[in-house]
């Protein structure tokens, strides 16, 4: 078990890029603690698997260092790390039976056989793998051999981290979930740290603790899913979290107040206000804008009705908004006003977080 | 299962490719076999000789022994052709400018017409002076492969070798490429050792290419001809006379074109009988 630090990583793939200032990854300190479950979220391209791999030393920084515990392990090869990682696409010895399979990083560490054998069936029987132990692991289906893959990690005793890259992208829909609860469960049994890295917010905010949300080789916001709703640090965890994301509009300030067009706003705490010339936004979830006999006049656009809430699309000027409606409340036909609930309503300057 | 229709007149879609297989096909090798049962003085005059031509060549020694020969060079260049060829393309790179040169420089030798390659070998091994040959010798090593059947044989395979090396290379390195990154990874982190990734990865990754490599090596050089026949004609003696050469001697040499025929046609069935149990054997454990 160990916390994992990152000391001021930077990452890019060649010496070009680097020149051209195209860091995969921007400077980061990043400290995971010991036995979390986290996940790592983000679109495709912005750093994620980088992450990861620099984390398992399947990749060496550029610069920083990486901490395991408070010792230095920047340059130790994967295999001492003591770190498992599953893959996207399941890796599985074809040739050889589950059983060998997850007796591999067993037997390439000189464990003696008998140890190996009580080891590996405690796992199969934490996996359900018991029934398919003698059978080829290229027979398995897709779900069974990421089982495998994962097997093989929590099949080492001495497993501090298991990192998971986007595990369960070829598996059946239907069974994700059940995959899905599987490593929930697993987590408190085992206790080991856990990452899961994602693109689908539903997989990131069900599975973790915590999660690491990553924009553009940069962690904008570590946070619980219920900080990352109620208080996005900055404007992409807005939108990127949430159905459907937070609504930003363009506004500016006059006598210290943000303002729209001349509306005074109310945000959530007092801050102290930005230098001239950045570019500010109120940024306020769907869910905390309700329709309102006074307020910001606005156009509807659009309503739909996705079962238990409708969401409304308007417009205010050239500015869309969305709101979330309850399925009882009327709606007008054309045009309506809306409030912002002051505690929801942040101010972002140049996309970060003022309040 | 049962409601599906029945009509035969069908048929006539398959008539134009069973005319193009019975024309390129089946008619020549029916020529073999009627010469095979026959006898002819020419004149298109036959006598029947039903199976007295396969008895004697299955009894024949000339036979036995080149079949002896044809089969210990087979067996000789894909023991050396194939780990050969595994070994080369574990070592080329996977990406990069090199990628492109090391291909060309493997393609090359498959470029080169047979007869050219037999001439070339010829030249190049001659003891008086070839580079080869000149260069053995000045080693203090007695080489004539014009007289000396050890020499002949290590100048055949040698060029064989030369030949078709780049064949297995390729087809290796093409399988190699096809194993994702993450297998590396995942090894790695498992611990294992180069030699565990090569025996429980890359191996059954290649095993369908390989499979391929091993099959054409093995028919290809079963049926070789023209390079011993330019570098060697088959001897000195008989000692390179391989099948092919010597089915030509009787059939153009000796125009015995029922003993011909016959073998010929037992030539066939050893290869095919052969490339069968090649593939049943490495394809054996697939369906599991």
């Amino acid at each position: 078990m160990a916390k994992i630090t990152l000391d001021k990583i930077r990452h890019s793939y060649s010496a070009e890029l680097m020149r051209a200032g195209d860091w995969a990854l921007k400077e980061m300190d990043v400290t995971w603690s010991d036995g979390g479950a986290y996940a790592l979220l983000g679109p495709s391209g912005c750093g994620k698997t980088t992450l990861l791999n620099i984390i398992s030393g399947l990749l060496i920084p550029t610069e920083g260092r990486v901490l395991f515990d408070d010792v230095d392990v920047t340059d130790l090869p994967s295999d001492q790390r003591h770190i498992a990682q599953v893959f996207q696409f399941p890796v599985v010895y074809d040739t050889m039976t589950v059983y060998d399979n997850l007796a591999f990083p067993l037997r390439n560490r000189g464990m003696p056989a008998d140890k190996i054998r009580e080891r590996v069936h405690e796992i199969a029987q934490m996996l359900d793998l018991q029934g398919s132990l003698k059978r080829r692991a290229s027979g398995l289906t897709a779900d069974g051999k990421q089982k495998i893959s994962l097997g093989r990690g929590l099949v080492r005793p001495d497993v501090n981290v298991i990192m998971f890259d986007e595990p369960l992208t070829v598996i059946d829909p239907h069974l994700k979930w059940l995959l899905r609860s599987k490593l929930k469960e697993l987590h408190q049994q085992v206790g080991a740290t856990m990452i899961y890295v994602t693109h689908d917010q539903t997989e990131a905010l069900t599975f973790a603790d915590k999660v690491v949300v990553m924009h553009e080789g940069v962690v904008v916001q570590i946070g619980t899913p219920v900080e990352l709703f109620e208080r996005p640090n900055h404007t992409f965890v807005g939108h990127f979290i949430g159905s459907p994301g937070m609504n930003l509009l363009a506004c500016d300030l006059r006598e210290g107040k943000p303002t729209i067009d001349g509306h005074p706003l109310e945000v959530s705490a007092p801050f102290t206000p930005p230098d001239t010339g950045v570019q500010l936004q109120i940024g306020i979830r769907p869910e905390f804008v309700k329709l309102s006999r006074e307020g910001l006049a606005v156009d509807i656009v659009k309503v739909n009705d996705v079962g238990r809430y409708r969401i409304v699309e308007a417009r205010y000027q050239r500015q869309a908004i969305k709101l979330v409606v309850p399925e009882d409340e009327a709606i007008p036909a054309d045009r309506a006003h809306i409030l912002f609930d002051p505690a929801h309503t942040h101010l972002y300057a140049d996309h970060w977080i003022l309040t | 299962m049962s409601n599906k229709t029945i009509n035969n007149r069908a048929w006539w879609l398959v008539t134009p490719v069973v005319l193009l297989v019975a024309f390129n096909a089946l008619i020549p090798l029916m020529t073999v076999v009627n010469y095979s049962v026959q006898e002819t003085f020419g004149d298109n005059v036959f006598f029947w000789e039903g199976v007295r031509w396969f008895e004697e060549v299955l009894h024949s020694e000339r036979f036995h022994a080149s079949l002896l020969r044809q089969l210990s060079f087979t067996g000789i260049i894909l023991l050396i052709e194939i780990p050969l060829g595994v070994a080369i393309a574990l070592t080329m790179p996977k990406k990069g400018v090199w990628v492109s040169v090391c291909l060309v420089l493997m393609a090359l030798p498959l470029l080169i017409p047979w007869n050219v390659v037999g001439a070339m070998w010829n030249i190049f091994a001659l003891p008086e002076i070839g580079l080869l040959g000149k260069m053995i010798n000045g080693l203090g090593i007695d080489y004539n492969f014009t007289r000396q059947p050890l020499a002949a044989w290590f100048t055949t395979i040698l060029m064989d070798v030369w030949h078709w090396t780049s064949l297995v290379t390729l087809l290796a390195y093409a399988g190699l490429c096809s194993i994702p990154e993450a297998y590396y990874q995942a090894a790695r982190i498992d611990g294992a050792s180069r030699w565990a990734v090569f025996r429980f990865i890359q191996l059954p990754k290649m095993k369908r290419v390989l499979t391929i490599a091993i099959l054409l090596r093995f028919m290809d050089s079963f049926m070789i001809y023209t390079e011993p026949f330019v570098l060697t004609g088959g001897g000195p003696g008989n000692s390179t006379t391989f099948l092919s050469i010597d089915l030509v001697k009787i059939a153009l040499g000796q125009f015995d074109l029922g003993p011909a025929a016959a073998m010929s046609l037992i030539y066939f069935l050893i290869i095919l009988v052969l490339s069968w149990i090649f593939y049943t054997l490495m394809m054996r454990n697939e369906e599991q």
